[in-house]
């Protein structure tokens, strides 16, 4: 506001705020070089077929036609729906209910709390390598289940081709639950108590009342949550090259990965190029109606 | 109606405020809460679900402990969620000291050092251009300056990797490829998003008088900084050291993309560690390796406790 209170004759456009505009230089630069540019440039370079080195030379949308003929991209889109899917419910109904269980004016709250939110304290590295421990065939889960007595316990995920997605899934969960029930716990205690008296006056049972009054009352919650999850979603990367580097064969493979291994690895810079657009699309598709129900229709939110 | 309030508080297991609250008001009698079974069905179901979650989230890092504590005879023979018949703190000498990833064989502490080469300059840095880089857009707005915010904050949705190839390029021009201060900056870039919307929104909810009576007694941009806005701001700083150092320390992908090996973060030399192909598997030594990249932000979320948890709100977003 006080931009607009002074200088009323504004004798120089430019040279007025010039501390501001000095210290917002990073920023711009940022926004506009790296977010914008950086951006507009690997979407340009993805219609090429630039291989070690980045260059212009068009080949319309060869890299995308080759790209959704490799066996690896579909794998690796066909792992993230699968992931994305179960690990937005299973993050939404495990943090909920959490925070609903969390809302109950429970004793040793805060140690609960500090319980549930510590993975999220820890990497997606050191996540991926303690699973990757416990989801040890040979001494894991697996293995301490069959000594007890059931010998034909099969439960050895990362070495499944088949459900090996789910075995990344399980400590994805435990990572980011805590978070999710954090969010939610927020929510909850945002509620109005009289809503509450006023259910319990008209006699209505308590999981009706989550499910009929108070889920539809924290649709900001909901959906301010679902973006994060999602946005996380799109860039799992250090999980998977943690827990099981893309295996067995290439049956774990994500797009992030794909796009560092081409880029990086395979020199194949087009390809990488053209899987990243990919995401970006995919990321614009979640995050496009979010920002305008948000945003957008006239209401304003700083 | 009576059925009704019964039904209700058989089912819910409160009882009505309303009627609790009423209660208290007209009559003299005993005062406070009605005291309440401890062992009823509902609080059985609350606290057995509760704990048993608390059971999921502990175990991870409970077998890590007790691994690491094992020699490597005993692994093979016992139960991973067995107490060590004898402890030894070999593994973790061996994890901090002599670790092999490829030619290198001394231990995690190189990387450890890295990452704190990373860390700390890369955190001072990032918070103190977005802090008043945030200042600046609350209190001193220009012409232009939201659109450049509107760019910021949706850059901060797209995947790293669509811009991680052009910042290579951008880091190879200004030659600080490879090298620390290549990550230093891409740290910056990539914690500008949500530090700048932090400050932005934390000094726009500081009162206007402040800052209007420091304008009229003729302040200037950086005496109002650092005169006012920053000895108020406190709380805001440190929750926003929480989030970079944890993001930062927790970083992986950039650490591989931006650095030359010699320089890699502990988070990257940790993998490379556990999952290389050579050699024979120590367990325990990979387990003492992981429980000492992962101490560093435990010990800042156990230390800073609620602001964390505020951090995390904030930095959510970031990923």
């Amino acid at each position: 506001m006080a931009g607009h209170t002074r200088g009323s004759g504004r004798p120089n456009q430019w040279l007025r705020n010039l501390n501001a505009k000095f210290a917002s230089v990073p920023m711009i630069l940022t926004a506009v070089v790296i977010f914008l540019g950086g951006t507009i440039w690997t979407v340009v370079y993805s219609f090429t077929n630039s291989k070690l080195l980045p260059r212009l030379s068009f080949v319309g949308l060869d890299q995308y036609e080759r790209l959704w003929a490799a066996p690896r991209w579909l794998m690796s889109v066909q792992n993230l729906v699968i992931y994305g899917f179960f690990s937005l419910v299973f993050s939404l109904v495990i943090g909920f209910v959490l925070a609903a269980l969390m809302d109950q004016k429970i004793r040793f709250e805060n140690t609960f709390r500090t319980i549930m939110l510590y993975p999220f304290a820890l990497s997606f590295i050191v996540t991926g390598l303690v699973w990757q421990w416990l989801l040890n065939p040979e001494f894991g889960i697996q293995s301490v289940v069959r000594s007890l007595g059931w010998t034909s316990f099969a439960f050895d995920p990362l070495y499944n081709s088949n459900i090996v997605i789910y075995g990344i899934l399980i400590a994805a969960l435990w990572q980011g639950t805590g978070l999710v029930m954090c969010l939610m716990l927020a929510g909850l205690r945002g509620i109005d108590e009289d809503i509450w008296k006023a259910t319990r006056v008209d006699g209505i049972p308590m999981w009706k009342t989550y499910l009929l009054v108070i889920i539809p009352m924290m649709r900001g919650v909901f959906i301010t949550t679902l973006v994060i999850i999602a946005s996380g979603i799109v860039k799992v990367y250090d999980l998977v090259v943690a827990q099981t580097s893309g295996g067995p064969g290439i049956a774990s493979e994500v797009p992030a990965k794909y796009v560092y291994d081409y880029m990086f690895q395979a020199q194949n810079l087009g390809q990488g190029f053209a899987a990243s657009t990919m995401m970006l699309v995919t990321v614009a598709i979640i995050i496009v109606p979010w920002a305008y129900l948000e945003f957008g229709g006239g209401r304003k939110r700083a | 109606m009576p059925e009704i309030v019964a039904f209700n508080t058989i089912d819910a297991g409160i009882e009505p405020e309303a009627e609790k609250v009423q209660a208290r008001a007209t009559q003299a009698g005993p005062r406070g809460k009605k005291p309440r079974r401890a062992l009823s069905g509902r609080n059985i179901m609350i606290y057995g679900t509760l704990i048993v979650m608390a059971l999921y989230y502990l175990l991870p890092l409970y077998v890590m402990v007790m691994t690491s504590l094992k020699g490597m005879p005993e692994i093979r023979l016992g139960n991973i969620f067995a107490p060590p018949l004898e402890i030894t703190f070999e593994p973790w000498v061996k994890a901090w000291s002599s670790a092999c990833t490829g030619l290198n064989c001394d231990g995690l502490s190189r990387g450890f050092w890295n990452s704190v080469r990373i860390t700390v300059p890369s955190t001072i840095v990032s918070i103190a251009i977005a802090s008043i880089n945030g200042y600046a857009l609350a209190n001193w707005r220009f012409k232009g300056a939201d659109l450049f915010f509107t760019i910021l904050i949706v850059g901060a949705f797209i995947p790293y990797q669509v811009m991680i190839y052009p910042i290579v390029i951008v880091l190879r021009e200004l030659g600080v490829y490879g090298s620390l201060t290549g990550l230093i900056i891409v740290h910056t870039i990539f914690g500008m998003p949500i530090l700048t919307l932090l400050f932005r929104n934390y000094f726009a909810g500081l009162p206007e008088e402040l800052f209007k009576a420091a304008r009229v007694d003729g302040a200037g941009f950086w005496t109002i900084y650092f005169r006012i806005m920053l000895p108020m701001s406190m709380p805001i700083f440190v929750v926003a050291m929480i989030l970079q150092v944890t993001g930062i320390w927790n970083d992986f992908l950039f650490g591989v993309v931006f650095t030359r090996p010699e320089y890699y973060p502990m988070t990257v030399q940790l993998n490379n560690i556990v999952n290389s192909v050579q050699g024979v598997k120590e367990y325990n030594v990979n387990m003492a390796a992981t429980i000492l990249t992962g101490a560093v932000p435990l010990f800042v979320y156990f230390v800073s406790g609620r602001l964390f948890v505020r951090g995390i709100a904030a930095g959510a977003v970031k990923g």
